[in-house]
C-alpha cells in the first residue's frame, strides 16, 4: 500500500469519483489551474477538465448556492471551501437551505453533495485561518458532518460521503495535513498506509484509535480531527503514570456513534472529551452530555472537558490557546484518580 | 441601445435595454403585431381564464386568513402576468425557482389545485407534509423547485442547475424569480456573477413591483433600473412591461433562446406593482397612496387583455362571469376538500431530515410514541382542521 498524507488521500479520492462518475464536479477558489492553496485538488482540472474542475469567483456563497443547483440537478458537486474560517457567508445557504432542502421539499429535492473545508488551528493563522466551527453545523438538522483524523479515513469518508444521499460536510485536520506532528511525516503512521481504488470508510462509526492495554487506571479520552493526535501523544505519556488510555476517534459528528461511545465509557468508568473549538457549545459539552445520560451509572468521576479557550483564537499565544498534552494529562489524572 | 433578438457580435457585451419591451399597451394598442400572431390566440385565452381563476383564488385565500382557517397567505393580484407569462414561454423541461408569489408556474404546468391547497391548509396530503407555512410549496413533477422563506437564496441555485444545464448540454434553462427588494440581497449579486462568468443559460426574472413589504423601491437601490446591474455582470439586461402578457413572454422566449444558443443568463426587469399587501400580516395603507394603487389599477394585466380577446371574439361578459363561477367553485370545493383532511401523521416530523433517521432521530421518534402513549402529551396527538 502507498504512504499519502492526507492531502494525497482526498486528491486520490476525488480522483477515483470523478473518473467513475461524470456527474461528480469539484469547485471551489483556485481550485483548478493551482490545485487549490493547499494542494488537495492538483492535476484534476488537467484530467477532468475545467468544466468539472472549476475556478469559482471568490464568493462563498455563490460556490455553495450553484453548487446546491448543480446537487439539485443530479450532479455531485463536491464544494471546497478554503478555510472553515471562510464558510460563513455561505452560512445562510448552508443553514437555511441545504441542510432543509429534502425536509422543506417533503423528500422531492433530496440535495446530495459535498463540502470539503480544513478546519483547525496549529499553523500560524490567527482568527481567520484556524477556527474550529463545527458544532454550529452539527446543531443544525440536516447536514452530515465527518472529521477524519488521518489519510486512510480522509480518503474513505470522503468516498463515503460522496456515495451519501445526504449533504456532508468534511472538516479536514488542516493542521496534520501532511504529518501527525510538525516536522513528522505519515509514512511511519498505519493509518498513512491508504489502499489503492476505491474503498469507504462507515459514516456513523467511531473507532479506537487506541485500545486499552490492561495496565493502570483506564479512561475513555474521546476525540476527533487534529486532536486526535496531541491525545494519542497525551495517552502514552499518561501510561507512564500508571493511567490506562482507551482513545476513540468520533470520525463522525453527525450522526455520531453513541453505542461505542456508551460501550467504551460503561467499561472505564471514567471519560475525558477534547475539542479545539471553544468550551461554550463545543461539540465535547455534547459528548459529555451523552456521557452522563446513559453512562451514569457507571461513572466513577465525572466527565471532563479539555477545548479551547472562550476567546478568540489567538496568532502568537496559538500554543497556549490550543489544548496540549500537558491540560489533557492533567485532565486525564485528575479523572483517574477522582475520590 | 442594441436589438435583443439577435446574439451580440461576438467579443462584444451582451445587451442591456431599458426601453420597456412592450407589445399591448395599456391603451389597447398593438406596438408588435408580428409577435401578437406568431401566437394561437386561444393560448391567451386560456392564459387569461388563468390568470383570472388566480386573482378569485388569491381573493378567496385572503378572506379563508380573515377568517382564521389559514394561517397565512401571499397574493399575486396585479402581477398574474409575471408568473403565467413565463410558464406558457419556458418549455416544461425547464426549471423554476418561484419567490413566493407565483403559484401560476405551477398551476400553468399542471400542479392540482387541491394539492397546492393542501399545501396552504398543511394536511396530510401536502408534498410538504405540512413543514412549512402556506404559500410554501413544491412541485417536483413540474420542475418547480421548493421554496423557503429568506429571500434570494434560490437566485445561485437556479445558476447552479443552469450550470448543471449547460453542462450536460441537455438544452434546459433554469429560471428563478424574486423582487425589487431581494435584488439588494448579496445572493443577487453572487448568482449573476457566477452566471455571468460561466455563461449559464439561466433567467433572473425580477418582478419590480415597487415595494419591498413597505419600502419603496427608490430605497431599495439608487440606479433607475434593476436591468441596467445586468452590465456589471457580463449579461443580458431587459426591461419589460411587467402588466402586458404579450411582453412577457416575448421577453422570456428571448432570454431563453439567448440561454439555449450558448450565450448565457439574462436578466429581466419586470416592471409591475403589488396590487395586494404584501402578505396577510401587512397594509399598504400606512405607506402607499390610494391614487397611486388606482393609477396602476388601470394598468392591470387582466383589464388589458380583456378587450384584446373580445375583439377577437374569443371572450365575453358571460365568459367572464362562467370562468369566474368555475374558478370560485374549484378553490371552494377544494378547500372544503382540504380542511377534512387531517394533519400529517405525527411520526412524519421526523421523516427526510436525512435519507434514513438517524440513529438519533428514530430515539427521538421512539420517546415521542412513548410520551403521546403516555397521555401526558399536552396537546390533541392526531388533529383535524
Amino acid at each position: 500500500m502507498p504512504a499519502m498524507n492526507i492531502i494525497q488521500a482526498v486528491n486520490d479520492a476525488l480522483d477515483l469519483a470523478m473518473a467513475a462518475d461524470p456527474n461528480v464536479v469539484v469547485l471551489g477558489e483556485d481550485v483548478g489551474k493551482f490545485g487549490g492553496v493547499f494542494r488537495a485538488t492538483v492535476g484534476l482540472q488537467e484530467k477532468y477538465g475545467e468544466d468539472r474542475v472549476i475556478d469559482t469567483p471568490l464568493a462563498e456563497a455563490g460556490i455553495i448556492g450553484t453548487a446546491i443547483g448543480m446537487g439539485l440537478y443530479g450532479l455531485r458537486p463536491v464544494a471546497e471551501i478554503q478555510f472553515s474560517d471562510f464558510i460563513f457567508p455561505a452560512y445562510d445557504q448552508i443553514v437555511n437551505e441545504l441542510a432543509k432542502y429534502r425536509y422543506r421539499s417533503g423528500g422531492e429535492y433530496p440535495c446530495p453533495m459535498v463540502i470539503r473545508t480544513p478546519f483547525g488551528g496549529g499553523i500560524r493563522g490567527g482568527h481567520y485561518h484556524s477556527q474550529s466551527p463545527e458544532a454550529t453545523f452539527a446543531h443544525h438538522a440536516g447536514l452530515v458532518c465527518v472529521a477524519p483524523s488521518n489519510p486512510y479515513d480522509a480518503k474513505g469518508l470522503l468516498l463515503a460521503a460522496l456515495e451519501s444521499e445526504d449533504p456532508v460536510m468534511v472538516f479536514e485536520p488542516k493542521r496534520i495535513y501532511r504529518g501527525p506532528a510538525h516536522g513528522t511525516n505519515w509514512n511511519s503512521h498505519p493509518k498513512g498506509n491508504v489502499p489503492e481504488g476505491h474503498y469507504t470508510v462507515p459514516i456513523g462509526k467511531a473507532e479506537i484509535a487506541r485500545p486499552l492495554s490492561g495496565k493502570g487506571i483506564p479512561v475513555t479520552l474521546i476525540t476527533y480531527g487534529a486532536m486526535v493526535e496531541t491525545c494519542r501523544e497525551a495517552a502514552q505519556k499518561a501510561a507512564e503514570e500508571g493511567i490506562d488510555v482507551e482513545l476513540i476517534d468520533l470520525r463522525s459528528l453527525v450522526p455520531y456513534d453513541l453505542p461505542a461511545i456508551v460501550e467504551s465509557v460503561t467499561r472505564t468508568g471514567r471519560a475525558v472529551v477534547a475539542n479545539e473549538a471553544p468550551q461554550t457549545c463545543g461539540f465535547a459539552g455534547e459528548i459529555v452530555a451523552l456521557i452522563m445520560e446513559h453512562c451514569f451509572d457507571w461513572l466513577e468521576a465525572p466527565p471532563l472537558r479539555v477545548t479551547g479557550y472562550d476567546t478568540p483564537f489567538p496568532y502568537t499565544l496559538e500554543y497556549a490557546y490550543l489544548p496540549d498534552t500537558g491540560r489533557l494529562l492533567t485532565a486525564l489524572r485528575k479523572v483517574a484518580r477522582y475520590a | 441601445m442594441s436589438d435583443t433578438r439577435t446574439p451580440s457580435s461576438a467579443g462584444g457585451p451582451p445587451p442591456v435595454v431599458i426601453e420597456p419591451l412592450s407589445v399591448l399597451r395599456a391603451d389597447g394598442t398593438v406596438v408588435d403585431p408580428e409577435f401578437v400572431e406568431s401566437i394561437p390566440a386561444e393560448d391567451i385565452a386560456r392564459l387569461y381564464e388563468a390568470m383570472l381563476a388566480q386573482r378569485v383564488y388569491d381573493d378567496r385565500m385572503i378572506k379563508m386568513q380573515r377568517q382564521g382557517r389559514l394561517g397565512f397567505y401571499l397574493a399575486c393580484t396585479g402581477e398574474e402576468a409575471c408568473a403565467y407569462g413565463p410558464a406558457y414561454a419556458l418549455e416544461d423541461r425547464d426549471w423554476m425557482f418561484p419567490a413566493y408569489r407565483e403559484p401560476g408556474v405551477a398551476l400553468w404546468r399542471g400542479f392540482p389545485l387541491q394539492t397546492w391547497v393542501d399545501n396552504l391548509v398543511g394536511n396530510c396530503d401536502d408534498p410538504v407534509k405540512g413543514r412549512q407555512m402556506p404559500v410554501h410549496w413544491t412541485a417536483r413533477a413540474q420542475n418547480v423547485v421548493s421554496i423557503s422563506s429568506p429571500v434570494g437564496t434560490q437566485i445561485p441555485q437556479c445558476a447552479g442547475v443552469a450550470y448543471g444545464m449547460k453542462l450536460r448540454g441537455d438544452g434546459g434553462v433554469s429560471i428563478c424569480f424574486f423582487g425589487e427588494g431581494t435584488s439588494s440581497e448579496g445572493d443577487f449579486h453572487v448568482g449573476l456573477n457566477f452566471a455571468g462568468v460561466w455563461k449559464a443559460p439561466a433567467i433572473f426574472f425580477c418582478r419590480n413591483n415597487g415595494y419591498a413589504i413597505s419600502t419603496p423601491y427608490e430605497k431599495t437601490t439608487a440606479t433607475p433600473h434593476i436591468a441596467l446591474r445586468a452590465h456589471g455582470y457580463g449579461i443580458r439586461g431587459q426591461v419589460v412591461d411587467g402588466n402586458d402578457l404579450f411582453a412577457v413572454i416575448k421577453a422570456v422566449r428571448e432570454a431563453a433562446d439567448w440561454g439555449r444558443l450558448g450565450h448565457g443568463a439574462t436578466l429581466i426587469e419586470a416592471k409591475t406593482y403589488r396590487v395586494a399587501a404584501h402578505s396577510t400580516s401587512d397594509d399598504p395603507k400606512a405607506y402607499r397612496s390610494r391614487e397611486e394603487e388606482d393609477e396602476w389599477k388601470s394598468k392591470d394585466p387582466l383589464a388589458r387583455l380583456r378587450p384584446w380577446l373580445e375583439a377577437r371574439k374569443l371572450w365575453d361578459e358571460d365568459a367572464e362571469q362562467a370562468a369566474t363561477k368555475v374558478a370560485s367553485d374549484a378553490i371552494l370545493a377544494a378547500l372544503a376538500e382540504a380542511e377534512k383532511k387531517p394533519h400529517p401523521g405525527i411520526d412524519t416530523l421526523f421523516d427526510d431530515v436525512f435519507a434514513e433517521r438517524t440513529p438519533l432521530i428514530q430515539a427521538q421518534a421512539d420517546a415521542l410514541q412513548a410520551h403521546l402513549a403516555s397521555g401526558e402529551a399536552a396537546y390533541k396527538p392526531t388533529g383535524s382542521h
